[in-house]
């Protein structure tokens, strides 16, 4: 049994803060499963939509792509090719677009019983990592029905979905937070989405983007799901049709980082401030 | 335990005139807010005009041994919220510090964190967590929470389908189950119904005699009285006062409430004019016992005899604004007001059946029908009726369960 002593202070609350997220840490995976529980209640064909979802859009993304944008590569089916950007890119969208308004979605939760509010957006990314498993698992279905055998490098694949894990939690705590305050973000966010889209690499190759650049190639790096989508093509697609750009990856690694930490720091500054706001 | 000291919570109070909410603002407002005093810096009393600071809470000390129950007092907005806020973590403090030795669980409104649309079996499970359950425990105590509760046939229910009373019983029964060392109550206790209401304060004296403290916050005195020992009474977040409980509930009653049942106007040089109303109520500041004697005292003052004078009141609800009580003068029945000048009335009732609640008067002066109509006035001398004297056995008296109290005899056969 833990011992419960608690002294608290004005202006004095960090050292307890991250042990208490440990504590916590059951509530996560509640507040998780409370959302995936939550989304499909009351529709006919309930859990079946957690599929048909990410495929709809999947299938928009891939014909818009693969056909028309002309995304070919020799001895990869264009729809894997597509796909293996598509998952990542859906995660990121979808972490994004939950966690910024997890806190004002849970406002009861905020503003009537303490727990570290961390856990709030940080569920609502883990929701997405549902959206995600499923997702591979039609990318799976894909490639046997394309009978495709992915390369070796897939092994890697978990170290690239931790690296998108990583890359939305900083900005989706950052966006959260915002949100509490200036719910402006409430329709900014949907627009970053959108222009973060056009600006990954989902529809082309991060070598055409390279070229165009020349020698400022390491700029494009500053997105870091352009490092992500990298990492999930070379993955799934192999060394050969994809090679890692490895001073890229870096630079986005790098970002992502600072992503997170910015994003953590800001979070912990104002969410004191949470309750009396929201 | 708990250990107060000096604790205060500041809110920053933001006016229309300085262009930012008080609450959230918008995107837009703060970077032309700042765009601006980039370019021409406020003065210190421009700033302080925008600008208003509030301490919610200032300077609270007190210290709370195990196993007390202690009941916190206030009107509203004297910071009891805000102290139960800031005990249970909601938000930091503003100055001071405080301590807590103990698991803490604090009820400060019924549900948080229910779902609407999951059942009482996965609320359960979400509430318990949120509350800082391990799953392990909930499981273990999951019977004993849908036994206390009273919920087996709706367990996969969703909760949305509930009755309020039946997902008050049920959060209510997780938070109980969480076995605190310290149970910090809202007035969780004011809904629900009477059954469910003694399981609680049983739970509650239970959960004392076990040794361990409960912090209790209610505006119903009775409530207060019949739990706690110790009451600690908060003043425009200040405290007022510390001690036992009936003490600190008398000076509450006596100096805490700022009821006038006063009305007063000048008398007009042509008409009859309804000069003083006043409630005499058993205490101080329009605060009244129930079952005391009630007086309402009216004066007039009239330039001319009137020859009808007719006169009632009323006293009516103010939840409800609808009369419960009807009180005439007609000078048919009482002569009166036959000559000009001051006139004085006073209409006693010797036992008040008055229920808990707050009251108001409505007074209507007229010449009787189809003559001049004096002075009509609505809703003035607001007082509040509570039970101050012997609370009944079993249930306590609870505001709405009556508006009047008649006086009655059971006879058993």
């Amino acid at each position: 049994m833990e011992s419960h002593h608690l002294i608290i202070e004005a202006g004095k609350s960090e050292h307890r803060y991250w042990r208490d997220v440990l504590r916590y840490r059951e509530l996560f995976f509640f507040l998780a499963w409370r959302d995936i529980l939550v989304r499909y209640k009351q529709t006919i064909i309930g859990i079946a939509w957690s599929v048909i979802r990410p495929l709809l859009s999947m299938v928009i993304l891939v014909v818009v792509f693969a056909r028309f944008a002309g995304l070919t590569v020799e001895g990869v089916p264009n729809a894997v090719l597509v796909f293996a950007a598509v998952l990542p890119w859906q995660f990121f969208a979808g972490a994004i677009g939950e966690s910024s308004n997890s806190l004002i979605v849970n406002a009861n939760m905020v503003s009537k019983v303490y727990f570290p509010k961390i856990i709030i957006p940080a569920s609502s990314v883990v929701v997405a990592c549902v959206d995600f498993i499923i997702s591979f698992g039609i990318l799976c279905f894909i490639m046997l029905f394309n009978s495709y055998m992915p390369s070796p490098n897939m092994i890697a694949l978990p170290l690239f979905a931790l690296l998108a894990f990583v890359t939305a939690l900083g900005p989706g705590l950052l966006l959260s937070s915002l949100n509490v305050k200036y719910r402006d973000f409430r329709y900014i966010v949907p627009f970053i989405i959108q222009f973060g889209f056009l600006l990954s690499p989902v529809g082309f190759d991060t070598a055409v983007a390279r070229e165009k650049l020349g020698e400022y190639a390491a700029v494009y790096y500053l997105n870091p799901m352009a490092g992500v989508i990298d990492g999930f093509r070379w993955s799934i697609c192999g060394g050969d049709a994809f090679p890692l750009y490895l001073p890229g990856l870096a630079i986005s690694c790098t970002v992502t980082i600072l992503f997170l930490a910015f994003g953590i720091w800001n979070f912990r500054r104002t969410e004191r401030t949470f309750a009396d706001l929201i | 335990m708990i250990s107060v000291q000096d604790l205060g919570k500041r809110y920053i109070l933001r006016h229309q005139t300085s262009g930012a909410r008080p609450q959230y603002q918008r995107l837009s407002e703060v970077i032309a807010a700042n765009a601006k005093k980039l370019f021409q810096p406020k003065s210190k009393e421009q700033k302080a005009a925008g600008k208003e600071e509030f301490w919610a809470l200032d300077g609270v000390s007190f210290d709370i041994n195990e196993g007390e129950v202690v009941g916190i007092i206030g009107r509203n907005g004297a910071g009891k919220s805000t102290l139960l806020k800031l005990l249970s973590r909601i938000t930091d403090p503003t100055k001071g510090r405080f301590e807590l030795r103990g698991r803490v669980a604090a009820l400060l409104e019924v549900g948080t964190g229910f779902h609407p649309e999951l059942t009482g079996r996965e609320n359960i499970f979400l509430n318990g967590a949120v509350l800082g359950m391990h799953r392990s425990e909930i499981r273990k105590k999951f019977d004993e929470i849908v036994n206390f509760a009273n919920v087996e046939k709706f367990l996969d229910t969703p909760v949305k389908r509930y009755s309020s009373g039946m997902s008050t019983r049920l959060a209510f029964s997780v938070a109980a189950h969480l076995d605190p060392e310290i149970l910090i109550i809202d007035e969780v206790l004011a809904v629900g119904d009477y059954d469910f209401q003694r399981k609680c304060l049983g739970k509650m004296k239970e959960v004392s005699k076990s040794g361990r403290t409960v912090l209790f916050v209610s505006h119903n005195l009775s409530t207060v009285a019949t739990l706690t020992n110790r009451c600690i009474q908060l003043h425009k977040g200040k405290l007022l006062g510390d001690g036992p409980t009936g003490d600190v509930v008398h000076n509450y009653v006596r100096a805490g409430l700022a009821l006038t049942p006063v009305y007063t106007a000048t008398a007009s040089p042509e008409r009859p004019t309804i000069t003083r109303v006043e409630v005499i109520s058993s205490e101080e500041s329009g605060l009244h016992n129930m079952g005391a004697a009630l007086e309402i005292q009216v004066e007039i003052e009239t330039p001319t005899p009137i020859r009808r004078a007719c006169l009632s009141v009323n006293v009516i609800n103010t939840d409800t604004t609808l009369p419960v009580q009807h009180m005439w003068i007609f000078d048919a029945e009482t002569p009166w007001g036959r000559t000009a000048g001051k006139h004085r009335l006073s209409c006693i009732i010797q036992k008040s059946h008055l229920f808990i609640g707050d009251y108001a008067l409505n007074v209507h002066f007229a010449e009787g029908p189809g003559g001049l109509k004096f002075d009509r006035l609505e809703n003035i001398c607001p007082f509040e009726v509570q039970n101050l004297g012997d609370q009944r056995a079993e249930y306590p008296y609870r505001n709405g369960e009556a508006i009047l109290l008649e006086d009655f005899q059971w006879e058993v056969h």
